[in-house]
């Protein structure tokens, strides 16, 4: 997927003001609210149209204002999930899910329904009406529905707000299977950092309508200080796991984790935070800790009385949390050796 | 005993004739103003809806006259319309006229109610999935409103069946063409003696309004199951 996008749009007091060329399938779109997510979304969608700029998909033009181009959104073929499901109301959950599948050509329809229902467990909801779903089922139908148009794009807004964790965190899996199976390239726009970093690749910085920064997820994550007040967490996507005793063994990277949670399936996503990671100097022989890692420091970020280490084991990464005293105390500098300690209890699964 | 004469009969039909047809006249062009009027940002519709409410709160004779003025002989409408040799006034088509104009602020008003309770984004939703604005207006909309299209008919039709002011002057009381049941009440209570049958008209007018209401309630109830 290639967006390459120029846009102004003045509403009342806000201004917005975007440039820039998208080439990653997984982008998010970062910001506080007010800065302009939802007016750039409704833009890409043909909701509404900007004062001056243009719009191009993968060398189409979707809009220019110039040139008087401005194709209307049902001719544009940008999903749109919002945040809340906007299922029809009148329709029932079948005729909900078919709704833009009947109005894509023939040509165009690249997913089964049966395929896609089944991925999304909504099988069993397909006879029920609309207004007797939960928060969750209502959003994965709403994806379901957008999905089946087969769109060349498709703009999620905070689709997962207002949603509780535990949900949230269940439709994640889904929502990446759908766009990984059936290869539809995705701009989510969220204002949780935990969303973002499971979602997208490379995020782009929303500040008063403009886009401030562009960079790698993780590197915004590793970065921020102030987005989260419980700091850093370490996202680790682990396999199926293996009985190890009375614990459980989980490869990752070229060596393993000993967790106390067992993992059935294909992926598993866990959270560590970064201030459960103990370091020592030299190899500690007995702990309480299960997982003794030897890794080396590849940086640091210092913020206030705060120091975030981040180690490479192997090939893999974690950041540790500690204080600018223990860096003094254990000579830690770019390259340092160190061991990185961690209990089989640390670890919280998401999904 | 209450008997009703072969004009309260006439009367009756003619009664029934008018609202029906001024009602079903009036209803794609009221979801039109109230589409205009519930979701349309463009300039002027303060304007339009003081235009359309206005017979809501003018006399009906007001309107009436007016009416004759713009359809008489010398009207704007009037002359045009005699170019093509059709004549409205103190004609059954002038009693339609009257009673659709008198009744489309009812009817407008009740479907933009409607109207204005639907989510646009449901609207923003279907354009997204493909559905283009007309597929959109009448697959999301005028289903989502269908309650509100058929309250606005019901209480314009029972409008319609009570019109008196507009229609005795644009159409006339003329028996047999345009005396409709409040004009024929009015005819026998200004005649000596016509006090008995102006009172089993009356019954006929309120059995009439009554069933339009249990019909309009029942049907209100359907829609809503569905």
């Amino acid at each position: 997927m290639l967006l390459e996008l120029r846009l102004n749009k003045t509403v009342g007091n806000f201004r917005l003001d975007c440039e820039c060329a998208l080439s990653s399938d997984r982008t998010g779109i970062f910001g506080p609210s007010g800065s302009g997510k939802s007016t750039l979304m409704h833009l890409l969608a043909g909701l509404s149209s900007a004062d001056s700029g243009t719009i191009r998909l993968d060398g189409e033009t979707l809009f220019d204002r110039a040139r008087r181009i401005d194709s209307k959104p049902e001719q544009r073929r940008i999903g749109v999930v919002f945040q809340h499901a906007h299922l029809f109301p009148h329709m029932s959950v079948r005729r909900n899910l078919l709704y833009g599948y009947r109005r894509t050509r023939a040509a165009e329809r690249r997913i089964r329904p049966e395929t896609l229902f089944e991925v999304l467990g909504i099988e069993p909801l397909l006879e029920r009406d609309v207004t007797t779903l939960s928060g969750g089922e209502r959003q994965r139908v709403a994806l379901a529905r957008t999905v089946l148009t087969c769109p060349r794009l498709i703009l999620m807004d905070e689709p997962l707000n207002g949603l509780d964790e535990h949900l949230k965190f269940q439709i994640i899996p889904y929502l990446k299977r759908v766009f990984s199976e059936f290869k539809i390239p995705l701009i989510f726009i969220s204002h949780s950092m935990l969303e973002m970093r499971m979602m997208t690749e490379e995020v782009l910085v929303m500040e008063q309508g403009s886009i401030r920064r562009r960079l790698a997820t993780e590197s915004l994550a590793r970065s921020s200080w102030e987005a989260d007040r419980q700091g850093y967490v370490n996202l680790l996507s682990l396999g199926r796991s293996r009985p190890h005793r009375d614990l459980f063994s989980y490869p990752w990277g070229d060596t393993a984790l000993i967790l106390t949670e067992p993992g059935e399936q294909e992926e598993n996503l866990f959270e560590l935070d970064a201030r459960e990671i103990i370091l020592f100097k030299r190899h500690p022989e007995t702990t309480s800790a299960r997982n003794l890692l030897e890794c080396r420091v590849s940086q640091l970020y210092r913020s206030g009385n705060r120091v975030r280490v981040e180690l490479g084991c192997g090939n893999s990464r974690l950041i540790a949390q500690i204080v600018p005293e223990a860096v003094r105390e254990l000579e830690i500098s770019q390259g340092s050796r160190l061991v990185a300690a961690i209990k089989a209890s640390a670890f919280k699964r998401i999904f | 005993m209450l008997t009703l004469s072969p004009q309260d009969i006439q009367a009756v039909g003619l009664s029934l004739k008018v609202a029906t047809t001024a009602t079903l006249i009036s209803t794609p062009l009221g979801i039109g103003v109230a589409y205009l009027l519930a979701f349309a940002r463009i300039r002027g519709t303060a304007l339009l809806e003081g235009l359309i409410n206005l017979p809501l709160v003018l006399p009906p004779v007001v309107v009436g006259y007016l009416l004759l003025l713009a359809f008489g002989r010398h009207g704007w409408i009037g002359q045009f319309l005699d170019s093509l040799k059709l004549r409205v006034i103190f004609s059954l088509s002038g009693a339609v006229i009257a009673s659709a104009v008198v009744g489309f602020p009812l009817l407008v008003r009740s479907i933009r109610l409607g109207m204005e309770s639907i989510d646009p984004a449901l609207f923003q939703v279907s354009r997204t999935l493909g559905a283009g604005w007309w597929d959109s207006l009448l697959t999301i909309i005028l289903p989502l409103s269908g309650r509100a299209i058929f309250a606005g008919m019901t209480l314009m039709f029972a409008r319609s069946l009570g019109e008196f002011g507009a229609t005795v002057i644009l159409a006339g009381n003329i028996p047999g063409v345009t005396q409709t049941i409040p004009l024929a009440i009015y005819e026998y209570t200004s005649t000596p003696g016509g006090d008995r049958m102006a009172l089993t008209l009356c019954l006929v007018s309120i059995a009439l309004s009554f069933t339009v209401l249990l019909v309009s309630e029942a049907a209100g109830r359907r829609l809503k199951r569905s």
